[in-house]
């Protein structure tokens, strides 16, 4: 059966099909839908991790036990889950362990562009790099079956431009389910076999010349690989290519031979050398890093010459195309025609627009956003923000323009911990999101509180992972598979880990749960807290505006129009539904704001902070409402 | 079949994703190679939304070039200003009469382009340019929300008339797809607006 699946749905129907029983991941786009697909699949366990570590030492814990296992994140999330990564490639598994690593070349909603293939090499293990939907699903069943073979975890290196690009997928069969459960047959004794899976300098000692011996051995399978193709060519330009610019090869170059590397770690030396004497000139394409370049360079391949006399050529690659950002045909023909690869008359000629002048449109925090009202004071209260990673690093735009670093998550709390043990002469807030204090949060904080610093933490709960696309946090009870928190045979209600109380512990002294919309609230507690000596944490609270539980409870405000005087206040909240409307105010002549009714959610921030009491309340909006729909009755 | 490239474009939070799933669909369903790319992420929260869906005998690349889009389908007209340059000089235009105000306009730093700067940008591209009062007919119909399958239904009768895929792609399909990948609560209304996509696309008719 044939059927549209986008990259990430492929690779859950993958790994599925491949009898994968287990899988564990934190969301970050691109992968975030790998495991959403894998886990409505019968039979199998998925869950949503605290952070990519914990994910990929459950999927381990899974593997060792025997089953086959994923773990999935995206390219920054293996950084957290590097330590996992690199002793599971000194221990090897029972059963097959793919790691999907989901990078994203020209960070569309990423801090960097690192190369995770990288990672293989470093940790001397295969690297697996599909080129489209049906390779994605394919290869995640030549994974499994590569990892068992030689015991080794595989890294499966996805891009953004795979993971959310949909074609068609020939559809197999998933073997009789050998799941979880009752009809699982009987999972083998947990190994007794610290020699491989005790990791003590003794042990690792000796499992280091194996995993060398294995990467010889994975060197001579990719020989063989069927993964990786050649495409015969008839222009003398021999290409060598993985991932998606394997299809920008073919569709910029349908006259060069290619080399398609499915497995493009470790290198198939003597494939690669073949392959150079059957072209004139040598060209790696690869997105990002030389990596298959550098390859290719060390293993001394180069190519003959037009000339008999005239010396071999290396192979090119990062001198052609660029090692920033993602490619795409466009950007292929481009620099294939500087570089003289292709006629200038294969140049496309774009329309000539001045559409720089359009009014961007970047993402902004939504209306009702309960992010908003905690930026606006802090912009107001003018303190360094240490920041961190979520909706609400939208904090840093302007008008809200409260946030002044932000590296990875988890990284605002400690950095504001440094910076005021270096003396800063101001007090640091940190703001950190639910989801990500429950990533990298905890630690951190815990920190803050025995090396005592003022840092004020404001936890922005919004009880839930929202910028990835809503996934629960360990606060919520809402979990990746239903009921998969234990349910307190008391109350009858879920384990809930609540945040007030894991502060608490940690042992802050000073800890207040605010809503989130009490702007004069938050403000006091902001003031006073900024005179402690000692860490304070403020838990902002209000569902995402975005939960569809909440929407029954929108109801739009209004502007009263004379009162509005065009004082501008409202707009420094950067809300979307707060508009520039074309009346003017007689005495200032500036324009009153108005409120778009199909967006404004009645947060009731901007009506608190308007100096001149223009903008109505819920309940001032309800009796306008009400004394309306009365006059139409009438 | 040289493979027809769309470039479907909107605002963060308008369906156009789930309109360019549609129209992958209705592509395989005629029996076309298909291929889709869209970018997920930041974009959700009210920025440009953009996706890619091409048809074909043979496609490769899931995302096409700037200068190489036949057909271009704005649900938001600022967003369709924005796009233009990936167009070329034959290419089709179809934008849904709809604008949605970004904050850079409303904190005064940009103004949002005038109808007639709108429509002579158009024109510099290309002649072919359709306008779709999406959310006049949808609201009609009783609901502002199906305001995409007014689009997609003038998008139907666009490629037939300009014979953008031979053999043409019949209704059925179309609406056997959008009805297969929308909630079944919306069908009939889906059609109805679909419908009346395709016979208001000839009464703006073609600039
Ligand atoms: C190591 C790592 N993993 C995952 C991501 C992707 N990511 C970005 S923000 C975020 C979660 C934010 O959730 P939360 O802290 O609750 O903030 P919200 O978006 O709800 O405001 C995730 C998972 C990332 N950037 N880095």
């Amino acid at each position: 059966m044939k059927q549209l699946l986008s990259g990430n749905a492929a690779l859950a129907r993958g790994a599925w099909e491949a009898g994968a029983v287990v899988a564990a991941g934190y969301p970050g786009t691109p992968s975030t839908e790998i495991l959403e697909h894998f886990a409505r699949y019968p039979g199998v366990y998925a869950e949503w991790s605290p952070n990519e570590k914990v994910a990929l030492d459950v999927a381990i814990g899974a593997a060792y036990a025997g089953k086959r296992a994923i773990a999935t994140m995206k390219h920054v999330g293996l950084n957290v889950a590097a330590d996992a990564f690199m002793y599971v490639a000194m221990t090897g598994i029972e059963g097959g362990l793919v790691i999907i690593s989901a990078d994203d070349p020209a960070m569309h909603s990423s801090q960097n562009e690192q190369d995770n293939r990288m990672y293989a090499k470093f940790a001397r293990i295969p690297c697996l790099e599909p080129a489209s939907s049906q390779a994605a699903k394919d290869q995640m069943l030549d994974a499994f079956a590569i990892s068992e073979q030689f015991d080794t975890p595989v890294l499966l290196r996805v891009t953004t431009r795979i993971c959310h690009s949909t074609s068609e997928v020939i559809l197999g069969d998933p073997p009789p389910r050998t799941g979880l459960g009752d009809e699982a047959p009987q999972t083998p004794r947990f190994p007794r076999n610290p020699g491989k899976y005790v990791m003590v300098p003794g042990n690792a000692v000796k499992r280091h010349p194996i995993i060398e011996e294995r990467l010889r051995r994975l060197a001579a399978f990719a020989e063989t690989y069927p993964g990786n193709v050649i495409v015969p060519g008839s222009s003398g330009l021999g290409i060598i290519t993985a991932g998606i610019s394997y299809q920008y090869a073919r569709e910029v170059f349908p006259d060069a031979a290619i080399l398609h590397l499915g497995m493009s770690w470790p290198l198939p030396a003597d494939l690669i050398r073949n392959f150079a004497e059957s072209v004139n000139r040598l060209i790696v394409m690869e997105e990002l890093d030389p990596f298959i370049e550098e390859g290719v360079r060390l293993l001394g391949v180069t190519v003959a010459s037009d000339h008999p006399e005239a010396p071999r050529k290396w192979v090119e690659g990062k001198n052609i195309f660029p090692i920033i950002g993602e490619f795409s045909p466009r950007i292929i023909r481009e620099h294939a025609i500087t570089a003289g690869l292709l006629p200038t008359s294969a140049h496309v000629a774009t329309p000539d627009l001045m559409s720089s002048t359009l009014p961007p449109r970047p993402p902004v925090l939504c209306a009702g956003c309960p992010h908003r009202s905690s930026f606006y004071l802090l912009h107001k209260l003018k303190v360094p923000v240490n920041g961190d990673i979520g909706c609400y690093s939208l904090g840093f735009a302007p008008p809200l323009s409260a946030m002044h670093t932000l590296g990875c998550m988890g990284a605002g709390i400690s950095v504001a911990h440094g910076a005021s043990k270096a003396g800063s002469p101001e007090r640091h807030v940190a703001v950190i999101g639910d989801s990500t204090f429950f990533h990298s949060g905890i630690p951190a904080l815990l920190n803050v509180v025995y090396h005592h610093s003022p840092v004020v933490t404001i936890i922005l709960d919004n009880r839930v992972t929202a910028m990835t696309g809503h996934q629960g946090t360990p606060a919520t009870g809402d979990t990746l598979q239903p009921g998969q928190t234990h349910t307190d045979p008391s109350t009858g209600q879920p384990t809930l880990i609540a945040i007030e109380p894991i502060v608490r512990a940690l042992g802050i002294q000073h800890v207040q749960t605010l809503d989130a919309f009490a702007v004069d609230e938050i403000e006091a507690t902001l003031r006073d807290f900024l005179q402690l000596d000692g860490p304070s944490v403020l838990i902002a609270l209000q569902p995402c505006a975005l939960e569809t539980s909440g929407r029954a409870r929108w109801r739009p405000l209004e502007v009263v129009a004379d009162q509005c005087n065009g004082c501008t206040l409202c707009f420094r909240l950067g809300c979307p539904a707060i508009l520039k409307s074309d009346e003017l105010d007689a005495h200032t002549q500036r324009p009153r704001a108005s409120i778009d009714p199909a967006q404004c959610t009645g947060c009731e921030v901007c009506s608190q902070i308007c100096p001149r009491n223009a903008i109505s309340f819920r309940d001032d909006a309800l009796s306008l409402a009400t004394a309306e729909s009365t006059e139409v009755r009438r | 079949m040289k493979p027809l490239n769309f470039l479907l474009v909107g605002v963060g939070g308008q369906g156009t994703i789930l309109a360019s799933d549609i129209l992958a669909h209705v592509g395989a369903a005629a029996g076309l190679q298909v291929k889709q790319a869209e970018l997920h992420g930041m974009s959700q929260r009210g920025g440009s939304v953009s996706s890619h869906v091409r048809w074909g005998e043979r496609v490769f690349s899931p995302i096409v070039g700037a200068g190489e889009v036949d057909v271009l389908v704005a649900f938001e007209e600022l967003e369709a200003l924005r796009y233009l340059e990936m167009l070329h000089r034959d290419a089709l235009i179809i934008v849904n009469q709809e604008r949605i105000i970004p904050t850079s306009v409303t904190t005064g730093a940009y103004t949002y382009p005038t109808e007639p700067t709108m429509l002579a940008m158009f024109s510099s591209v290309t002649t072919h340019i359709i306008r779709v009062d999406g959310p006049g007919i949808a609201g009609r119909l009783g609901l502002a929300k199906a305001a995409n399958s007014v689009v997609l239904g003038a998008l139907a009768r666009a490629l037939a008339v300009h014979k953008l895929v031979e053999p043409p792609v019949s209704d059925e399909i179309w609406l056997t797809t959008m009805a297969e990948r929308t909630p079944a609560k919306f069908r009939d209304l889906n059609r109805a607006a679909f419908c009346g996509g395709q016979d208001a696309m000839t009464l703006v008719g073609m600039a």
